[in-house]
């Protein structure tokens, strides 16, 4: 984008506007001068004891006092018995790997990290979760069994991830 | 009220790199001979939709925008999103318009200009069309990444291989070929596919349908003004499902719930048999975003029982002259896939092919006269399918 940004500087100094020639089809491009950053911020108030239990090694959830729903990732209401109270869960932290990838290509807000495996297990409490898998994904098996480990992350904050059980 | 409804014209552009025109020129390549082969005017038009999921592109508000560049104020219309489902979205939006006596005469655009942002901006927002929180923001998925956990999945249930989804991406290129409408018209063997860089593993580069430019239009009609038009295809059914956000909030990574539902809704509301549907049926578009999913979309649309869809390709059984024909104008992987134009671009397949109008070496034999479409947006969270028939129900 660098290149870009001289070429557009150098075409508007000699042309008057920010435009460049597509490489590929030698087609006129205006480029647009407005760039767009987004950063969201998202409300976890009602999910508060995950994070918190997340900082004792622990992985926690929320379960239906009314009708013994367990649900993950948390969630504040259920709809199963449209009520809200909910007591929060500790999950034992082993289960069976379902499914798995490899990012090659990532997005750029991940370029700081090499190619990563993304899981998906079944915890032995029923529920599933998606998390970065640990170690070589050559070395691991649909099936096998895994653990939920907190560590934290390049990025200086907590995250689930999950371990191959030898 | 209008018991049917059908479509009467239908235009399509070419899918691409289109870095020669802007996002109205673009629609237009496709509303133009949309109402030409429906022979109707703008002032005919009571209503349209338009399936665009944007972002990636400059203009958000479009129906606004073909107001003014194509005549069509001071009619109503919106834009509908649904992410890679946005564009059947858009034709069930027109269809429950006409059948509802709301419209007698709907146009139907799908469009999205994918290239007015650079690939990794592009990789970076589709990656978000899962669930924002627990999949993106903290294991960074990537579109490829979800569907190649199904692919995973699959290949460890089943026995399918990196091989076998190859022969899905040949097959679609073979077709793809044929199509002038598509963005790449060039056969490939199955060493192309293996041999193309990883992307998200199990797929590779030639496993994943590519970014594209490009719009769809049909003109939808109530069944009093259809009865007078000689070049016409009726919607005979439509089943609409919906599924997690979550992967993880799934049973099984080998089939995607809301699609089988669809599929399930689509054939009940037709009047066909559960048991054998593509007995009843002269073809189908599914949604091979990647190869894998194409497999799978089998299963869910019954071509095939539970774990045989991979038999199915591996004996070329959805090439012309197959069981089924499947995406024989190159699919979403070799024709390319507008995101909102997809639906649509499907739905003009349909059309050409009931009509046997289809580009040479790429017609299916119509003998039953009725195709189905099935679109998914984002993992499966929204599942369209539709079926078209000839004759009206």
């Amino acid at each position: 984008m660098d290149e870009l940004r001289k070429a557009i500087e150098k075409n508007m100094e000699e042309f008057g506007f920010p435009v460049t020639i597509d490489e590929r089809l030698g087609t006129l491009q205006w480029v647009d001068m407005r760039e767009l950053r987004l950063r969201y911020v998202i409300c976890i108030e009602n999910i508060m004891p995950f994070f918190e239990g997340m900082r004792e090694g622990k992985l926690i959830t929320t379960k239906c006092k009314k009708c013994g729903r367990l649900f993950f990732p948390p969630q504040k209401d259920c709809p199963s018995c449209r009520d809200s109270e909910m007591e929060w869960v500790e999950l034992k932290k082993e289960g069976v790997l379902e499914t798995l990838t490899v990012i090659f290509v990532r997005p750029p807000s991940f370029a700081d990290y090499d190619p990563y495996t993304v899981a998906i297990a079944k915890l032995d409490d029923g529920v599933k979760i998606t998390a970065w898998l640990k170690g070589d994904p050559q070395k691991v098996k649909v099936g096998q069994r895994v653990k939920v480990e907190i560590s934290r992350r390049k990025e200086g904050y907590l995250m689930y991830e999950l371990v191959p059980v030898e | 009220m209008s018991e049917n409804v059908a479509i009467i014209g239908i235009g399509h552009s070419k899918f691409g790199t289109r870095k020669d025109v802007n996002l109205p020129e673009l629609a237009w390549e496709a509303i133009k001979p949309a109402l030409d082969s429906a022979n109707v005017e703008q002032k005919d038009i009571d209503f349209y939709v338009v399936g665009n999921a944007g972002m990636w592109s400059s203009e958000a508000a479009v129906p606004s925008l073909m107001a003014e560049y194509a005549d069509l104020a001071p009619k109503g219309s919106m834009r509908v999103e649904a992410a890679c489902a946005s564009g059947n979205a858009a034709i069930r939006v027109g269809y429950t318009a006409i059948k509802s006596g709301g419209a007698d005469i709907v146009l139907v655009l799908g469009i999205e200009k994918m290239q007015e942002s650079p690939n990794p901006t592009i990789i970076e927002l589709i990656g978000r069309f899962g669930s924002y929180f627990w999949e993106f923001e903290n294991f960074g998925l990537t579109f490829p990444g979800y569907y190649a956990m199904y692919g995973t999945a699959y290949m460890a249930k089943y026995g399918a291989t990196e091989e076998d989804y190859a022969k899905v991406a040949v097959k679609n290129h073979y077709y793809g070929a044929k199509n002038p409408y598509a963005q790449f018209r060039k056969e490939i063997d199955i060493d192309t596919v293996l041999k193309s860089p990883y992307i998200a593993w199990p797929f590779k580069l030639f496993d994943c349908s590519p970014i594209t430019d490009g719009a769809a239009a049909v003109i939808l009609a109530s069944e009093e003004f259809a009865k007078d038009v000689e070049d016409k295809i009726w919607i005979l059914s439509q089943g609409v499902g919906t599924g997690t956000a979550n992967l993880s909030r799934r049973d099984d990574f080998t089939t995607l719930p809301s699609a089988s539902y669809a599929a399930e809704q689509a054939y009940k509301k037709a009047g066909i048999d559960l048991d054998a549907p593509w007995k009843y049926l002269d073809g189908a578009n599914v949604h091979d975003c990647f190869t894998a999913p194409e497999i799978i979309a089998y299963e869910d649309c019954r071509f095939c029982k539970r774990g045989e869809g991979v038999e199915l390709i591996r004996e070329e059984q959805t090439y012309i002259g197959g069981r089924i024909p499947v995406n024989i104008d190159g699919g979403l992987k070799a024709k390319g896939h507008p995101i909102g134009a997809t639906g649509v671009s499907q739905a003009v397949e349909a059309y050409k092919q009931l009509l046997s109008q289809a580009e040479k070496g790429r017609q299916a034999d119509i003998k039953n006269g009725r195709w189905l479409t099935h679109n998914v947006g984002g993992t499966g969270h929204f599942t369209y399918v539709t079926i078209y028939g000839l004759e009206k129900r």
